[in-house]
């Protein structure tokens, strides 16, 4: 199924990550990388931080301690601007669309930072700002194709199914034609055939654009298909990481597995 | 009958105003989620404004046309809405993102009064004019279907036409350019629009600044109308309960609940009014309101209040 992806450098490197809500701590002085052109996954039992972690890559939450190291560029305190300009696109795990916006539009915002035309070009819908504009909307379009959602284009997507709607959150993301596409369980609630119609999407967008991929997923059977490495995370802790054979075959994971009997 | 109509014809051009004034306060609500009490202080800062420098420019500049010094005025006024709702999201905004509601609430109080205070001190508190040439004299239509026809005042009409066409201009820059497409993801979900690098501080000068642009120009109907005074601030918060007549995250609901309102207030004024006596306009907007809000706590278009995240 896959091509000739070449996995290349560290693109992403975290280091000593730690993160605390209060007495909560979500995350204990992670550290782990990420190459590019490659699929990783973060799993872990419920409450385990992965979604913090990606919160945290994403510039949501501010870790109190650790550095993150992204393109060769040091970030202590990464902000949702800052990751979004350096080209770091996300998912979310409870679907955050503009919900009463079509389609078409929620895939479009991700464009926002591409766009240059100025406010007053805009208003008057002069020639720059619109050119830039139907630019943007054929590049949306081969999203649209790809992920074969023509026929919702126009739909508010308050009103579509809970598995579409992850679809175009994927397609809102991939609109910034990001480096990298954090992804928080995408696939989270649905049936086994829309499982498989998310997996060969994440595979193709790995493969045909070498867009590296840091995921998120409970799916054990999904997890070890489409992964190259896994780290997997325990009450904030790191206590694996790996390719999927060596972590399955991780005691320590094992442990934690069947200690939160999943 | 031709008496209702001219009633209720002269509700609408009245309440076209108050949709106005009160698109300006959803569009800060949706994009900051800030209840913005310093409305009605705006409206009356850039009708000051608008007032005071038509009187200045001829003097600044030796010419005297009117219409010359109105534009340099509406020019100067605008650019004064633009630096105050720059200084707002850079000294108030910017600071307070994520507090509580009642905060920020505090917060707008407290830039009403400073608008007001600095309003005043800037360009005095007198009672001003602006006059922008509104026709004042009325006329009287639909002669052949009622007797008599009905009275139509000019001026109100041209005002109606101009708020309509500003809505109007608004809500095609809301739905067909990027800038408008990011203002209405930001107001759906912050955190989200914050992901895909939509600056949220440049949304708030923005939607500050439309709401700014929509009190200069109510503020110039009613000061030409009523003259410029500090009263023109209260006058302004007659948007209130259209917001929440109309609900305060809806832009549709914003028109429709200005139009009820103004309908509402002229006709409970002229066929309550002597029943329970005069004044009934100022209250009946607000009755509306309430009674409204046990039916339909989130207004005639509003959706339920989100959190902000
Ligand atoms: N914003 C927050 N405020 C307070 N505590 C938080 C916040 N976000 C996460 N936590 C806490 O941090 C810990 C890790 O949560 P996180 O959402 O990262 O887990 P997760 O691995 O994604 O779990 P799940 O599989 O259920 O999504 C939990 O104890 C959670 O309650
Ligand atoms: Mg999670």
């Amino acid at each position: 199924m896959m091509g000739e992806r070449v996995i290349g450098d560290v693109i992403l490197d975290l280091r000593n990550i730690s993160l605390a809500f209060g007495g909560v701590k979500a995350l204990t002085e992670i550290s782990f990388d990420v190459r590019e052109h490659e699929i990783r996954a973060i799993i872990g039992p419920n409450g385990a931080g992965k979604s913090s972690m990606l919160n945290v890559i994403s510039g949501v939450y501010r870790p109190q301690q650790g550095e993150i190291v992204f393109h060769g560029e040091h970030f202590a305190r990464m902000n949702s601007y800052k990751a979004a300009k350096a080209g770091i696109a996300r998912t979310f795990q409870n679907i955050a669309l503009f919900k009463g916006m079509s389609v078409l539009d929620n895939i479009m915002t991700g464009r926002t930072l591409m766009m240059k035309a100025n406010l007053l070009q805009q208003a008057f819908w002069w020639g720059p700002a619109r050119r830039e504009e139907l630019a943007h909307r054929a590049k949306v379009e081969e999203i649209i194709d790809f992920l074969e959602i023509q026929h919702i284009r126009k739909t508010p997507v308050g009103r579509l199914p809970y598995g579409l709607q992850k679809r175009v959150d994927l397609g809102r993301a991939l609109a910034m034609e990001p480096r990298i596409l954090l992804l928080d369980e995408p696939m989270a609630g649905m049936n086994v055939e829309e499982k498989q119609d998310m997996s060969r999407f994440i595979l193709d967008v790995n493969d045909q654009m070498g867009t590296t991929i840091v995921l998120i997923e409970h799916d054990m059977g999904v997890v070890m298909d489409i992964s190259d490495r896994v780290v997997v995370l325990d009450y904030g802790k790191k206590i694996g990481d790996g390719s999927p054979d060596a972590v399955r075959a991780n005691p320590e994971v094992i442990q934690a597995y069947l200690g939160a009997s999943h | 009958m031709a008496f209702f109509l001219e009633t209720l014809i002269g509700g609408l051009m009245a309440g076209m105003l108050y949709s106005l004034v009160a698109i300006g306060f959803v569009l800060i609500f949706k994009a900051s989620g800030v209840f913005n009490f310093a409305q009605g202080a705006m409206v009356l800062f850039a009708a000051l404004a608008m007032a005071r420098f038509s009187e200045w420019v001829p003097g600044w500049t030796g010419v005297s046309s009117p219409l010359f010094a109105n534009s340099v005025a509406f020019v100067l006024a605008g650019i004064m809405m633009f630096v105050v709702a720059w200084l707002i999201e850079r000294l108030v905004l910017r600071h307070l993102v994520n507090q509580e509601g009642a905060t920020l609430l505090m917060a707008t109080l407290g830039i009403a009064y400073l608008l007001e205070g600095i309003g005043q001190g800037i360009f005095g508190n007198d009672i001003y004019k602006i006059d922008v040439g509104m026709p004042k004299e009325p006329v009287f239509v639909l002669q052949n279907v009622f007797e008599g026809g009905i009275l139509i005042n000019k001026e109100d009409f041209i005002a109606a036409l101009i708020a309509a066409l500003l809505v109007g201009a608004l809500t095609l820059f809301f739905q067909k350019t990027a800038t408008g497409r990011a203002l209405r993801a930001v107001a759906d979900d912050h955190q989200a629009a914050q992901s895909i690098g939509i600056p949220l501080n440049r949304i708030w000068v923005i939607v500050w600044c439309v709401a700014g642009v929509t009190a200069l120009v109510a503020g110039i109907i009613w000061g030409s109308k009523l003259g410029v005074q500090f009263s023109l601030a209260t006058v302004a918060m007659r948007a209130l309960p259209v917001v929440i007549l109309g609900g305060l995250t809806s832009v549709p609901g914003a028109i429709v609940g200005g139009l009820i309102i103004g309908v509402g207030e002229k006709l409970s004024e002229v066929f309550l009014g002597p029943y329970v006596g005069g004044g009934i306009e100022i209250w009946f907007a607000y009755m509306l309101a309430l009674v409204f809000l046990m039916f339909r706590p989130q207004g005639l278009f509003g959706e339920k209040i989100i959190d902000r995240v």
